[in-house]
């Protein structure tokens, strides 16, 4: 298959190019869009928010969820805030400022029209959401709250508590409930997409499996959103929840959908460490602790004292000393990759001593413990139940975990994949954060994709289609994709082997994190390719998968998830390979100033990976898109 | 609880509700745990639980879980007669094992209600929730029209009181501590959280009364024992049930024609 | 209540056929928030009568204020003749008893109501014992302490008003009837039991009264509480301090 990848960039200055696309589409007429059915998989933040909108249009959505309800979504997790570039601090920002935030947050790899765009809209995002009745936090004239998140230096995140995901989720989700009992949007809960069906070169619909009966049945639709997530739990252990997988981005890109920049995960530094083997996943704290902890480790690598008992000069405050000006404050991948170092040359504290210590002390003897209890104090309560220790009296213990994927289905301007009629949207897509994500950017960009992209670009496709019959589910493409999902499911069930998936899924996500975790190497990811497929193997030998195939079988379900996680994490491991350089979440050991620091290449890597499947997980097919800037000066990220 | 971190829990004993669908009348089945680190959570005993299951050939035990941090509100149980757990104020997901004791029987059943189904062994419905959300649970705001954010004011207590209603992760335990089966805590958090903001006042008195009817449709009434307060893992105050009487008071007896409610 | 799945997309859930709805009163009692007032608004009524009883029985003390005549027994001659001549003898009287007995009916019809809601809102039982973290023991019996004043009601006429199960019933001399009646030890220990079964239903009533009408307000929730406390006790304490009084000789009458 050729594949060009037009990016289809509007024409025109940097600010104006949304606007002149927008005076340019083509438009559906409002009583033709009631014609044409669009479906929306995955009903997070730019699901929900997707079929809420397009169901106001006119459109029919059909939405798929494979939870019980489209607010369980894992949008619902993120704690701190939202970006937008209001300026209502007057502290100078602009749509321009959060443009070359985020440009330099994502380590000058994403791309920059889509950037300047969800700058553009992220104004909108937060006029939408309070007049749908978030609660944003108030001051008390009643105006809106801001805090300041890294990699910034104005204060434009909004938020709701430490439950901003949630207020939001919640926002959109009553916004795409109100068309559901409008009857504008047919819901589908517990239904999981099993494979992406394309007729004649474009998207023809979707086959899914009803997790309560396994039931596999076809949807056509003139268009199919994928809003899916990210991949975060290929490396098992990760502050995803516990169902969030790549299946529908997979599925879409063994069909054609090319598979961008895989490689760029991010980790996030505040993560409270594992406590043992049988640990289902990782709790994340708000990065905010880092106003106030700092993070150290014993000098002695055998220092067994409680914390307390280990005098000051026998500490090494590892950000402090190596960061002296951003201190405990550095970004993300920074400090993260302090941790790791830290733990990996022995200095790790904790039983497991895979932690680094987070110490309040000093600020509770600055502040005193009311003014800490009241900054922080639901996230100690958080940290002590989970531990059962108190963290005003012993500091906290924390290490990076993964969060959060940079990486995901590669989409042009009109967020459209490499598949015509399917697009993708949110954290599925990998267009907008680069290598590297700031704080409170993604809740931002799901909603624009959502609320204020989609909505726009899926006409400029359908247009055309109007009153052209589309394929339907006798088409015998859907009928062969339903074969071979229920043949892929009994394979499962008939391989009768001695191991549950998740073994497959905990010893597979141990080879990703120890060799394409934080910091890769060329030896680690040769090798984590050797050992990935070997155990793929095994999988396909010794899967113990119990129960049948006709009722709610969540063994199988994971089969089925953990089978996509295998070929993914070949593929991060390939796109880690072939990029030579360190940029944002992609740290490659060989590639690092003399002080350790990420050194991009500039000449050889300014472009999008976009891999392609060839029928064989071993040989992806790397395509190029390169990234052209016209108004960022390309620099070297500092914060010394 | 204690401040160890490493303790061990031995001999274990779970009464674990088995039912292999929605017509299967179920019983209890009891599984023996030998050990586990009361560092472990109560979801994670069961993965283990699950996990040897598996390896036996058995089929696992189904329960609903996801977020594991508390906010999504997918995960559920009945543990020792009470929803969610002992631990006040957390879903089960965040409740560890540290808060049992060596040799203890622990009771695992479903959430009961006849508009939560037994789907199959601990898994319930909870779909009625969304359809009360769906005849009112909404500020109509098509996207697209709204003013800037800052242009109506809203006093910092209101908005807290607001948020302090919107924290619901809607996990249905107020149904499953009801004597009664009354999702009254639910709605009224849902109706407190728009009805106290000043954008939802336009659909105030419709939203009350239709989602107060469709509540009743599918779930039990409030007669005000509180069990519903106990086991929130928000721990959202009863409050917004006398908020939510209040308003469909309001909203029947309110002239139709001078507020235009429909 | 349906027990059942229906698999298939969920849609147009808030697009009701308008059908007809009942005439107004009608249609808030059919709906179990509009029962709740029902329970409040008849609760309050019926307490206020409770309250009212107490204190007028209270002349019990006062005793004799004449040769032969009894505060008690003029009490009720002035009930009997209240607003007389604007309106008939016993005139008002029945007003507030047939006020009563509306507000005790519907009170019974509005709880026989919610308790079959209630029922069918958990059809299948929870399997194991529950465990019960606020749910007091008044809340979760109020249907058991209503059946037993339900009851004591229904002797309680029987006793002092029609006089069917007293054994000195004289038409109008009523202090006589209570020493009677009390100086049966088993009839006063019932009279007893069913005042504390009153206590119980109205220390979750009167409470629970505030909840159900949306009488909310933080600053004066913690007194909601104090209040039902209050009048629980001061109902029972002084309802059944007549009986053990007649068995102490504090109350008495010499024909009896």
């Amino acid at each position: 298959m050729s594949i060009e990848l037009d990016a289809k960039i509007p024409e025109g200055p940097l600010a104006d190019k949304w606007d002149n696309y927008k005076e340019h589409e083509k438009l559906v007429n409002p009583a033709n869009k009631r014609k044409f059915k669009i479906i929306v998989v995955g009903t997070g933040l730019a699901g929900a928010s997707a079929c809420a909108t397009l169901a106001e249009l006119g459109y029919q959505v059909e939405a798929f969820t494979f939870h019980d309800s489209p607010r369980r979504a894992h949008s619902i997790a993120a704690q701190g805030g939202i970006n937008a570039a209001k300026n209502y601090r007057g502290d100078g920002d602009s749509i321009n400022r959060l443009f070359h935030d985020t440009i330099k947050g994502g380590d000058f790899r994403a791309r920059e029209a889509n950037v300047h765009r969800l700058a553009q809209v992220s104004v909108d995002i937060i006029d939408q959401m309070v007049a749908q009745g978030v609660p944003f936090a108030r001051e008390y004239g009643g105006l809106l709250d801001n805090r300041s998140f890294g990699g910034a230096q104005v204060s434009r995140t909004f938020y709701a508590r430490g439950q901003t995901g949630q207020q939001l989720l919640l926002g959109a989700y009553q916004q795409m409930a109100r068309q559901v009992g409008l009857g504008n949007v047919k819901l589908w809960n517990r239904m999981e997409l099993v494979d992406v069906v394309v007729v004649d070169g474009r998207c023809a619909g979707i086959v899914t499996r009803d997790l309560m009966t396994g039931e596999v049945s076809s949807h056509s639709a003139h268009a199919v959103v994928l809003a899916t997530g990210g991949y975060g739990n290929a490396f098992f252990l990760s502050t995803n929840a516990m169902t969030c997988n790549v299946t529908a981005a997979w599925r879409a890109h063994r069909k054609g959908a090319l598979f961008a920049n895989p490689c760029y995960t991010q980790i996030h530094p505040t993560c409270i460490p594992q406590a043992d083997d049988f640990q289902s996943k990782l709790t994340l704290m708000s990065e905010s602790l880092r106003n106030d902890g700092r993070v150290w480790v014993p000098e002695n690598p055998d220092d067994t004292r409680s914390p307390d008992q280990i005098p000051e000069a026998e500490r090494d405050y590892i950000l402090e000393r190596l960061y002296p000006s951003y201190g405990n404050l550095a970004p993300r991948d920074i400090s993260s990759r302090a941790a790791k170092r830290a733990v990996d040359s022995g200095r790790g504290v904790g039983p497991l001593k895979n932690g680094v210590y987070l110490d309040f002390s000093d600020a509770i003897g600055r502040l005193g413990k009311s003014v800490v209890e009241e900054r922080y104090g639901n996230l100690f309560d958080m940290y002590r139940q989970i531990t059962g220790e108190n963290p005003y009296e012993v500091p906290m213990r924390i290490y990076p975990a993964s969060h959060y994927t940079m990486g995901g289905i590669w989409v042009d301007y009109e967020l459209m994949t490499t598949i015509p009629g399917l697009y993708a949207a949110g954290e599925a897509n990998f267009s907008d954060h680069g290598a590297n994500r700031l704080g409170a950017s993604a809740l931002m960009q799901g909603l624009a994709d959502g609320y204020f992209v989609l909505p726009y670009t899926i006409s400029n496709y359908l247009a055309p289609f109007l009153n052209k019959p589309i394929p339907d589910t006798s088409h015998e493409a859907f009928g062969v994709a339903e074969q071979q999902a229920r043949d892929r499911f009994a394979r499962f069930l008939s391989i009768g082997g001695t191991r549950s998936p998740d073994y497959f899924h905990r010893e597979l996500g141990k080879i990703i994190w120890d060799y394409c975790g934080m910091e890769r190497n060329r030896q680690g990811l040769e090798k984590a390719l050797s050992e990935i497929p070997a155990l793929y193997d095994e999988f396909q030998k010794d899967l113990r998968v119990t129960g049948d195939g006709e009722s709610t079988n969540q063994t199988l379900e994971k089969a089925g998830r953990v089978e996509d996680f295998f070929e993914l994490g070949m593929l991060m491991c390939h796109d880690a390979l072939d990029r030579e350089e360190s940029c944002g979440g992609h740290f490659r050991s060989e590639h690092q100033t003399e002080e350790g620091e990420a050194l991009r290449d500039d000449d050889n890597f300014a472009h999008v990976s976009a891999w392609e499947w060839t029928g064989d997980p071993a040989r992806p097919n790397l395509h190029e898109e390169a990234l052209v800037y016209e108004e960022v000066q390309l620099q070297t990220r500092s914060y010394k | 609880m204690t401040t160890q971190n490493h303790g061990t829990l031995t001999n274990l004993t779970l009464e674990i509700w088995r039912q292999t669908g929605p017509d299967d009348p179920g019983r209890f089945v009891t599984y023996e745990i030998p050990e586990i680190s009361d560092g472990a959570s109560f979801l994670e005993m069961l993965d283990i639980l699950n996990e040897r299951l598996i390896e036996a050939g058995e089929e696992a035990v189904v329960f609903d879980h996801d977020c594991r941090e508390g906010i999504c509100g997918t995960c559920s149980l009945m543990i020792d007669g009470r929803a969610h757990g002992p631990q006040r104020g957390t879903a089960t997901c965040q409740l560890h094992m540290r808060t049992f004791s060596s040799g203890d029987t622990i009771v695992i059943e479903p959430f009961r209600a006849s508009s939560f189904p037994v789907i199959k062994d601990l898994m319930v419905d909870r779909a009625a929730f969304d359809r009360i959300v769906e005849v009112g649970g909404f500020i109509s705001a098509a996207t697209g029209g709204a003013p800037d954010g800052n242009l109506i004011p809203i006093p910092k207590p209101v908005a807290d009181a607001a948020m302090d209603a919107a924290a619901c992760i809607g996990c249905g335990a107020c149904v499953a501590a009801c004597p009664n089966g009354a999702a009254s805590l639910f709605t009224g958090a849902k109706l407190a959280h728009l009805n106290l903001l000043p954008q939802g006042q336009a659909e105030r008195f419709k939203r009350t009364e239709a989602m107060v009817e469709t509540m009743e449709e599918h779930f039990g009434s409030c007669t005000n024992h509180g069990e519903c307060e106990a086991a929130c893992p928000k721990s959202i105050s009863i409050d917004v049930i006398a908020v939510m009487n209040a308003d469909y008071r309001k909203a029947k007896f309110k002239n139709r024609k001078s507020l235009s409610r429909v | 209540m349906a027990q059942t799945f229906s698999r298939g997309p969920v849609s147009g859930t808030a697009v009701k056929q308008d059908g007809k709805r009942k005439p107004f009163l009608l249609d808030l009692y059919s709906t179990a928030v509009g029962k709740k007032y029902v329970m409040a608004i008849t609760g309050i009524l019926l307490l206020g009568f409770v309250i009212a009883h107490m204190v007028g029985n209270l002349k019990l003390y006062q005793g004799r204020t004449g040769p032969g005549v009894y505060a008690m027994d003029e009490y009720a001659v002035w009930l009997k003749n209240l607003l007389y001549p604007a309106f008939p003898e016993s005139g008002v009287l029945w007003l507030m008893r047939s006020g009563l007995i509306v507000a005790v009916l519907l009170h019974i019809h509005a709880a026989y109501g919610l308790t079959i809601i209630n029922r069918k809102a958990r059809s299948v039982k929870y399997q194991s014992s529950r465990d019960y973290e606020v749910a007091n023991f008044a809340s979760r019996t109020m249907r058991w302490t209503g059946i037993i004043v339900a009851l004591f009601v229904v002797w309680h006429l029987a006793d002092f008003t029609f006089g069917w199960v007293n054994p000195n019933f004289i038409s109008g001399e009523v202090h006589l009837s209570v020493v009677a009646s009390f100086q049966r030890v088993p009839v006063s220990i019932f009279y007893i039991v069913a005042n504390i079964a009153l206590g119980i239903h109205l220390f979750h009533g009167v409470w629970s009264l505030f909840q159900s009408m949306g009488w909310n307000n933080p600053r004066f929730n913690v007194w909601r509480r104090y209040l039902a406390t209050a009048i629980a006790t001061v109902i029972v304490v002084g309802n059944v301090s007549f009986p053990i009084a007649v068995l102490a000789g504090i109350i008495d009458h010499p024909a009896a």
